[in-house]
């Protein structure tokens, strides 16, 4: 298996890939699928979810039965590796402490990176969403529109694997017909909620994930997705052939042993080894990106982690995937006499515009749904259906007091009892214990109702990163300040969620498990929190105002590119994976168009 | 909880009763250790004290295993919570290093003796050597923190944690998923949704108005 280690890399690649995730993932699938020699460099260490995932170990098996802890921030059976909000060693510098001006920042050191936990919600960002400031004035409009990227999402879906349909509703993109997988039935509590919010004009249609509700279409799909290359099209058919389909069991954030859902692990990186164009080196934790004396990118600089030792690798063109503010880091840790600001930055833009994505909570309990008979309701592993942005014409009238929109995630069901299956719950039982509590856990198990909105954040002035002068980690390389602001948009919009999710749940015939909070600074959830952080080094149609141009290629460096979320204009609700990859995929392409022409 | 409050709440109860052997452990006494890391083997099946060491002593075991069993007893349908393993579960719990156990630790321990200090101002004796009525009399005032009196209030406050924890750690056992109707977790060729006829018992709707196409 090509995993090389620092000495065993070739003496230089076409491309240099710094990064394995999402973006990462995809860069280096589509290029090497099309005879591209990549070398990956990854920060983490390898990690193989076909051995190292626990399937159907349950609470009891795990310490504290399992609950959440520092060092484990998603629960013990989280896929994440030496990841979470801190990593040890490896610092970053918050300018407040406060609620609602502070920005936490999640890593995952490993190979596929937050892939392998990431909640599997693929949606695509719509025609309104890369011309918001056409729209209503505000923020700013990428440099390419749905209908550039719309054949990137088909082929993404197509390649993954993504369940949902396809509903013609505004700013919600239809898929090309073949491209989604039919989705799960929903449960007892999907369909409560779709009755009831229904007359409130809140629509609940299927949801969209990464997950494959049956095996993928081997002898279609690689024809479609490769014309014209037998290579890649047999390579893929035999690895599509190996990823089963869902056998409706086990959290998705677990990672998935038997490849039913997407991680870059089991989806995008065997094809791309199988084709012996791809070196992948992990524990190298690149940090600087070196300049010829063209202006061009010679190469990166890393640090082994193992050994400690600095090392380099040099190709034609280099693309960062390291995540949206790691790949900023290494721009800004890039520095030069003729760019002392960092790479890629004449535009002082890199490390501007961070958006994360408005979140909110409310839960709630229903007595409709109580008493039920036992059913087997791990289904996909949730969201089985959505709520969609609804409100499109309201806000451009005005008259909701705040700009954008946000889709509304939704659970429910008789999920695997835990620590917090019976917790706190002295609002509904009055405090019962004995065998009044045994009744009462039959009684409420499976009635709990849970709402997240998941809204889109405005980019400001005042959400950046920038190097910090002082700290550095414990490799010696400098860290990142962040500081930030949510809007009063963000934080009526969070208002609304608060309030419409309690009249939802009333509309269920059920109450809120808490009060419902009209303070927008306190309802929304801090910055960073909700791990879709995004811009830092936007796309844009002039080199002044932003980093890239529409292909993903930094203005200043030609043959530098990003395929992270870092170039995201704005922050659409639709969580951001989905875009990264139809990016990525499309970046790529434009990479081997114009190395078959030489100018790269 | 500062040293202060607790030495206020356990002496309220305690005024007419000498504290006995059980001394309060404080935080700080919890041996060290570094918990499981950023990296840990996933795969096996992990038993309480494998990771840190436990803490508690016998006679906090024994006072444990008779409180957690009066939170969640033996009835027709599951066995009691000591019975599948919960006070090892508590033990591992309140020795664990993270800061939420840390926090955690002083309320269960001074809970454990403010329970002892009341059984022994009314009944003169420790609280494991009570009728159950008369546990029961003592759990029935701080069972709930909303009718707690005041002077009661603290030990309330440790009842609710103590509860959480108990029946976070039977309904995490197979035989706490049994009783509470739990059958997911095995592999299935297809998902085939709830059963219509609970769904016309329900007046719900058979499935999504969804005209799409995938």
């Amino acid at each position: 298996m090509p995993f090389v280690n620092a000495k065993a890399q070739k003496k230089s690649y076409d491309v240099i890939v710094v990064g394995s995730g999402a973006g990462g993932g995809q860069a280096a699938y589509t290029l090497c699928m099309e005879g591209a020699k990549v070398l990956m460099l990854e920060a983490g260490r390898r990690y193989s979810p076909e051995t190292e995932t626990p399937m159907f170990q349950t609470p009891d098996m795990a310490p504290l039965g399992g609950i959440a802890t520092p060092q484990k921030p998603f629960g013990f059976y989280d896929a994440t590796v030496d990841g979470g909000w801190e990593v040890p060693g490896e610092p970053y510098v918050r300018t407040t402490e406060e609620y609602s001006g502070r920005f936490d920042w999640w890593r995952a050191r490993m190979l596929g990176g937050r892939t392998n936990h990431w909640g599997r919600i693929s949606l695509r960002n719509g025609p309104y969403d890369f011309k918001p400031h056409a729209r209503d004035g505000l923020g700013f409009d990428w440099p390419i529109s749905y209908e550039d990227l719309a054949p990137y999402y088909d082929k993404v879906e197509l390649l993954i694997g993504v369940y949902g349909t396809s509903e013609g509703l505004e700013n919600t993109p239809n898929s090309a017909p073949g491209c989604l997988l039919p989705p799960p039935k929903p449960l007892v509590s999907d369909l409560l909620l779709a009755q009831r919010a229904r007359p409130l004009g809140i629509p609940v249609i299927p949801g969209h994930r990464a997950v494959l509700t049956r095996p993928l279409d081997f002898r279609r799909t690689p024809q479609r997705l490769h014309p014209g290359n037998a290579t890649a099209q047999k390579i893929l058919a035999g690895d599509m052939r190996k990823r089963s389909a869902c056998i409706w069991a086990t959290s998705c954030g677990r990672g998935c042993s038997i490849r039913a859902n997407y991680q870059s692990t089991t989806v995008h990186l065997p094809p791309a080894l199988a084709t012996g164009n791809l070196d992948i080196t992990t524990d190298a934790m690149v940090h600087e990106i070196t300049l010829g004396r063209d202006g061009r990118a010679s190469g990166v600089t890393f640090i082994d982690r193992k050994s400690g030792k600095q090392e380099s690798a040099s190709a034609r063109v280099v693309i960062l995937a390291a995540s949206a503010c790691e790949s900023v880091r290494i721009l800004l840790n890039s520095r030069g006499t003729k760019f002392p600001d960092g790479l890629a930055n004449s535009s002082g833009k890199v490390g501007r515009y961070l958006m994360d994505t408005v979140g909110s909570t409310v839960s709630g309990q229903i007595p409709l749904l109580e008493s039920l008979p036992p059913l087997n309701e791990d289904a996909a592993d949730g969201h089985q259906v959505y709520v969609p942005w609804w409100l499109y014409g309201e806000q451009l009238r005005g008259k909701l007091g705040f700009a954008r929109g946000y889709h509304v995630e939704y659970n429910g069901g008789r999920r695997m009892p835990g620590y917090w299956t019976m917790a706190g719950l002295e609002w509904l039982t009055g405090g019962s214990y004995g065998v009044k509590l045994k009744r009462d856990a039959r009684r409420y198990y499976g009635s709990f109702v849970n709402f997240d909105g998941r809204g889109e954040m405005i980019p400001n002035e005042h959400s950046y990163c920038e190097i910090d002068p002082r700290m550095k980690d414990k490799w010696g390389i400098p860290v990142l300040r962040f500081h930030w602001r949510w809007s009063e948009h963000e934080m009526r919009q969070a208002v609304h969620m608060q309030r419409t999710f309690a009249q939802v749940i009333e509309a269920m015939g059920g109450r809120t498990s808490g009060p419902v909070e009209t303070d927008g600074a306190r309802a929304i959830a801090p910055g960073g929190s909700i791990i879709h952080e995004v811009g830092g080094a936007i796309m844009g149609s002039d080199p002044k105002s932003s980093v890239t141009n529409r292909w993903s290629q930094t203005w200043d460096v030609p043959n530098l590119f990003i395929t992270d979320g870092a170039v995201f204009a704005s922050n659409a609700d639709k969580n951001p994976t989905l875009t990264i990859m139809a990016l990525a995929w499309r970046a790529a392409d434009h990479i081997l168009e114009r190395m078959r022409r030489k100018e790269l | 909880m500062d040293r202060r409050t607790t030495i206020k709440w356990v002496l309220a109860a305690s005024a007419a009763w000498p504290l006995g052997t059980r001394r309060i452990i404080w935080a700080a006494e919890a041996r060290a250790a570094h918990g499981y890391g950023t990296d840990p083997d996933l795969r096996p099946a992990y038993h309480p004290g494998e990771l840190w060491p436990l803490t508690l002593t016998s006679s906090q075991r024994q006072l444990a295993a008779v409180l957690s069993d009066l939170i969640i007893p033996a009835d027709e349908h599951s066995p009691s919570a000591s019975a599948v393993g919960v006070v090892e579960f508590i033990d591992e719990w309140v020795s664990a290093p993270y800061p939420a156990n840390q926090q955690g630790r002083p309320v269960i321990l001074t809970g454990f003796t403010w329970l002892d200090a009341e059984a022994g101002r009314r009944f003169g004796k420790e609280f494991m050597h009570l009728s159950p009525s008369e546990q029961a009399s003592i759990c029935d005032d701080i069972c709930s923190e909303t009718r707690a009196v005041p002077s009661r209030r603290e030990a309330a406050r440790f009842f609710a944690l103590y509860r959480d924890l108990t029946a976070g750690g039977f309904y995490s056992t197979p035989a706490g998923r049994k009783d509470i109707g739990y059958i997911g977790n095995v592999a299935l060729p297809g998902f085939a949704g709830p059963p219509v006829a609970l769904l016309r018992k329900l007046n719900l709707p058979l499935g999504l108005k969804s005209t799409g196409e995938t």
